[in-house]
């Protein structure tokens, strides 16, 4: 993992530059920066709030009338909020495309699965109605759908959920993207039925050398499925880099606190954190995490911290980033 | 690494300071102008039923024969009617009539509503399969000819009209009231105390009751109109309340004959009967939007 | 962790027991044509042994489909198991509950949807004093005071008291519904998924109440759960559930160290951890229950089965002292 990472360091598939969201009055991302190197698996984790989910809405541009700042940078596309929505919609399937939590819900529920997937191949491959069925076939063997012929023509409600979440990528990687943004694709299934799905998405996103941006709440389930972590926080990027850096290094006192609370097979203490996340109402001035941070100072209530590299020589944008003033 | 402490602590701190969970909103008068005027018109509606004599500038059934036919004029704002009565006067009683053949109207089909839906909706088996064949058949029926129908059997009058309009509202209520029990009976707060053995009729009393008065007492609101509208087109059509009560239905089909010389007639209770209606719709979907959580987005 | 084992061999009576229970649901078949009324035998449990014996706590494990739930409704009284015994110190769950409210009072339970469970009509007081109330707990005028005790108890301010729920996030309506379950002094309090879809942080701080309450009221618990991180560190006991059957069970640690029944095994792999390699997951998925595969109900799926396994049905036999399993060829770990 880390030779690759060392490798495409240099040249990022996606870079987002301040990327600021505000929905109303409320900023629910607050100058996102991030890269992810071609071929890499990023984890976006963080609890509910953070704005794990809103960034990758974001890079398929599909936050409705949310107002997006800053720039989302693609290799060979430039930046995508600068593009029109006809661009965008093109981009979207061939190369980017998205795998949501619910796929029961994404689905479309009066088309049969097999159409859902062959109008996707016609709309961006191209193919005609045989060639697409055809590939259609071959896409749902390759995501391990048994019985793919018989399946075309099942509804979704016929299928598990398992299945569905299968069907769902198999929609994704149809356009071969690029990149591959995946929301929670497992926490609505079972443990057994999570980890053939993470390792359909791994397996088939590394044999095309597509990137992928897994949004997570499972630090362990990251840890075990990604290249790079972002720790999240009320909208704000506190600490990402390389996963093992970030897991087993980590500075910033939240990721502290987020490790702290993964409960794995065996732990037998706990220490339970205080408070939650402040709401977006009453965001502090400084350092977000101030309000609930054991090592917080004086200067994290009135001045946030800037996301800059650990090691300031030389820093390339994918190596290991924090914004604290007090690291541990 | 620090994970490990000695021992949990046994409490915690509140995860939320709770005074940041109240919504620090604008007052719904703000937010909601065209709801603040509905209020506005519908106070205006009611000051006027509950202080006819003191606002009306004259006695709603004198007839004066030298000022029949008025247009309106500095003495009478709304003009005259055939029979020299002011028309000013007969709209502001004619506001009473409709508020108190509207609202107990209302009250008499909630009740009886509630009643049949909450047997129908608690019941289950044959017995709510009669009563809501019995709801049906009386939803086939518009609620107008339904009131024409109990009218022909209660004969005419105020409080004939009421509980006419009301029998006619029973059916609507009852539908509404059952749809609400099935959905309440269902969920997992009234399990929970089944499961502390609270008596079933208990129950029923303190957590089905309140979770299906609150959205009929909107329904409440939102049927006062049309309680109204059945109410006048009864006296419209000469069968509701006998003149001259000064009521708007019975003054629109008065004026009907004149209406291409003395237009004023029909056209002033008809536009405080629209006005009204209008009026309470607004409110009744301004109080269904602001409170029922169905509707609340933020909840 | 583990306790020493109480008394071995004492004759203690444990608080439930559940002998051979199945529940059957009779469903429409599938495909059946329309207006037939064919209906076809659901075998949501089929031939569960489990007793819970007091002050202990017991995870019950298993994914969707496995028959948790229908577990949970026979355990509290809810529904009437179609076959065997499920008792209740003793006497049949079911005239336990239709005897007068003992049974309602010592068995408490927190549901998975805690917001649902809750009357949202009702103030966090009022919805305390209910049970205060019902079981005669206080006074009337001690009431107060001791709604603001259990708030306290589970880490909530008194002044909650006068909210609705609605007005509280996730993780303090647990707690309400925690403190309501207490409030009617229970010995055995049952939870549905009581810590599943929150945030770690709130996960945490409610599995440390959970825990501290459990040790200083002695409390015995059964807590249903699909996480074996939950499980192991917050119960002594674990009984896990494939089909409508408990394949394993036994004290938590010694079965999540050792598991001697493949699925265990296979759902000990699957939970993640840090930087172990994702585990190779378990083939296919679980047969419907209407059609349950002949012999061992995980032969379809299991990684070590034999020739054996699709003809015998193996049922839960003892494994060691404290544990046991229903394998016909359990995984030895030498």
């Amino acid at each position: 993992m880390t030779d690759r990472t060392a490798d495409t360091a240099q040249r990022p598939v996606l870079t987002l530059r301040d990327l600021t969201v505000h929905r109303g009055a409320a900023k629910i991302l607050d100058r996102v920066n991030l890269s992810l190197g071609q071929g890499e698996t990023l984890a976006l984790v963080g609890e509910s709030g953070a704005g794990k989910s809103t960034i990758a809405v974001a890079i398929m541009r599909l936050l409705g009338n949310a107002k997006v700042a800053g720039a989302i940078e693609l290799a060979g596309e430039g930046d995508l909020l600068a593009l029109t929505e006809r661009q965008m919609v093109k981009l979207r399937g061939q190369r980017l495309s998205m795998i949501f939590q619910d796929a029961g819900a994404a689905l479309n529920p009066s088309y049969t699965v097999g159409r859902q997937l062959s109008t996707t191949l016609r709309r961006t491959q191209g193919l005609s109605r045989e060639e697409a069925r055809e590939r259609a076939v071959e896409l749902f063997t390759s995501v391990g759908i048994n019985d793919p012929e018989g399946r075309m023509s099942a509804f979704p409600h016929q299928l598990s959920g398992g299945m569905q979440q299968r069907v769902m990528v198999a929609i994704s990687l149809a356009g071969s993207p690029d990149l591959l943004l995946a929301d929670e694709p497992t926490s609505a299934l079972d443990v057994t039925i999570q980890a053939q799905i993470v390792r359909l998405i791994l397996t088939l996103t590394r044999a095309r050398g597509a990137s992928c941006i897994f949004v997570l709440h499972d630090l362990a389930l990251a840890s075990q499925s990604c290249d790079r972590i972002a720790v999240l926080y009320a909208g704000q990027v506190v600490e990402s880099g390389p996963a093992h850096d970030v897991l087993e290094h980590h500075r910033h006192p939240y990721t502290q606190q987020l490790k702290s609370c993964v409960l794995e097979i065996g732990t037998k203490t706990l220490t339970a954190p205080e408070g939650t996340v402040p709401s977006h109402a009453q965001m502090p001035r400084g350092c977000r995490f101030a309000t609930r941070c054991p090592r917080a100072l004086t200067r994290c209530a009135g001045e946030a911290p800037p996301l800059v590299p650990l090691r300031a020589n030389a820093a390339g944008p994918l190596d290991h980033h924090i914004a604290c003033w007090n690291p541990e | 690494m620090s994970m490990h402490t000695p021992e949990a602590p046994a409490t915690l701190s509140p995860p939320v300071p709770l005074d940041t969970a109240k919504r620090s909103r604008r007052s719904v008068f703000v937010r909601r102008p065209f709801f603040t005027i509905a209020v506005i018109v519908t106070v205006a509606y009611l000051v006027a039923a509950l202080f006819a004599p003191q606002v009306a500038p004259f006695d709603p059934v004198t007839q004066d024969f030298n000022v029949m036919m008025q247009p309106p004029t500095a003495a009478h704002l709304f003009g005259t009617d055939s029979y020299g009565q002011d028309i000013l006067s007969r709209v502001i009683y004619g506001a009473r009539f409709a508020l108190i053949i509207g609202i107990f109207a209302v009250l008499i089909g909630a009740a009886g509503g509630l009643v049949i839906g909450l047997a129908a909706g608690l019941s289950g088996g044959a017995s709510e399969w009669a009563l809501m064949r019995l709801i049906d058949a009386i939803l086939a029926l518009p609620s107008l000819i339904l009131a024409v129908a109990f009218i022909a059997i209660l004969g005419q009058g105020v409080d004939k009209v009421v509980i006419a309009v009301g029998l006619s509202m029973i059916g609507p209520f009852a539908r509404t009231v059952r749809s609400d029990v099935l959905q309440v009976r269902v969920q997992l707060f009234i399990e929970a105390a089944q499961l502390m053995s609270i008596p079933y009729l208990r129950v029923v009393w303190r957590h089905v009751l309140p979770n299906v008065i609150f959205p009929l007492a909107v329904q409440v609101t939102i049927r006062i109109s049309e309680a109204i509208l059945v109410s006048s087109s009864l006296s419209f059509l000469g069968i509701g309340v006998t003149p001259p009560t000064p009521d708007w239905g019975l003054m629109i089909a008065e004026g009907r004959d004149f209406v291409s010389f003395a237009p004023w007639m029909s056209a002033m209770p008809g536009f405080a009967l629209a006005l009204l209606l209008i009026a309470l719709t607004i409110v009744g979907d301004g109080i269904r939007e602001e409170f029922d959580p169905k509707l609340r987005k933020d909840s | 962790m583990t306790k020493p084992p109480q008394a071995p061999n004492a004759p203690v009576q444990p608080i439930f027991e559940l002998i051979e229970v199945e529940q059957v649901f009779e469903v429409p078949k599938p495909g059946r044509p329309l207006f037939s009324r064919e209906t076809v035998g659901l075998r949501a449990l089929d031939g569960v042994r489990l007793s819970i014996r007091k002050g202990t706590s017991l995870a019950i494990v298993g994914e969707s489909g496995s028959g948790k739930s229908t577990l949970l409704r026979v355990l509290l009284g809810l529904d009437k198991p179609s076959g065997g015994r499920a008792l209740y110190r003793g006497k049949p769950i079911g005239e336990a509950r239709a005897r007068g409210t003992d049974f309602a009072r010592d068995v408490a339970m927190v549901y998975q949807d805690a917001r649902g469970s809750l009357d949202p009509r009702m103030t966090i007081g009022a919805i305390i004093a209910e049970p205060l109330r019902h079981f005669n707990i206080v006074p009337p005028e001690g009431e107060t005071a001791r709604i603001a005790h259990l708030l306290d108890r589970v880490g909530l301010p008194a002044d909650a008291a006068g909210r609705f729920p609605s007005g509280l996030s996730g993780g303090q309506v647990r707690r309400v519904a925690i403190a309501r379950a207490l409030a009617s002094e229970p010995s055995v309090l049952v939870a549905d998924e009581a810590v599943s879809g929150l945030d770690v942080s709130t996960q945490a701080q409610l599995l440390t109440l959970l825990q501290s309450l459990q040790r200083d009221m002695g409390l015995t618990l059964a807590f249903i759960t699909h996480d074996l991180g939950v499980a192991s560190y917050l119960c002594e006991e674990i009984a896990i559930m494939y089909l409508g059957r408990i394949v394993e069970n036994g004290p938590t640690d010694a079965v999540l160290k050792a598991p001697a029944h493949p699925y265990s095994a296979a759902l000990r792999a699957a939970a993640p951890q840090f930087f172990e390699p994702l585990s190779r997951p378990l083939p296919g998925e679980i047969p419907s229950p209407l059609d349950l595969p002949k012999g061992c109900r995980f032969s379809t799926r299991c990684p070590a089965a034999q020739a054996d396994c699709q003809t015998k049905d193996p049922q839960l036999g003892k494994l060691g002292s404290r544990r046991a399993v229903a394998c016909i060829h359990p995984i030895t770990h030498a």
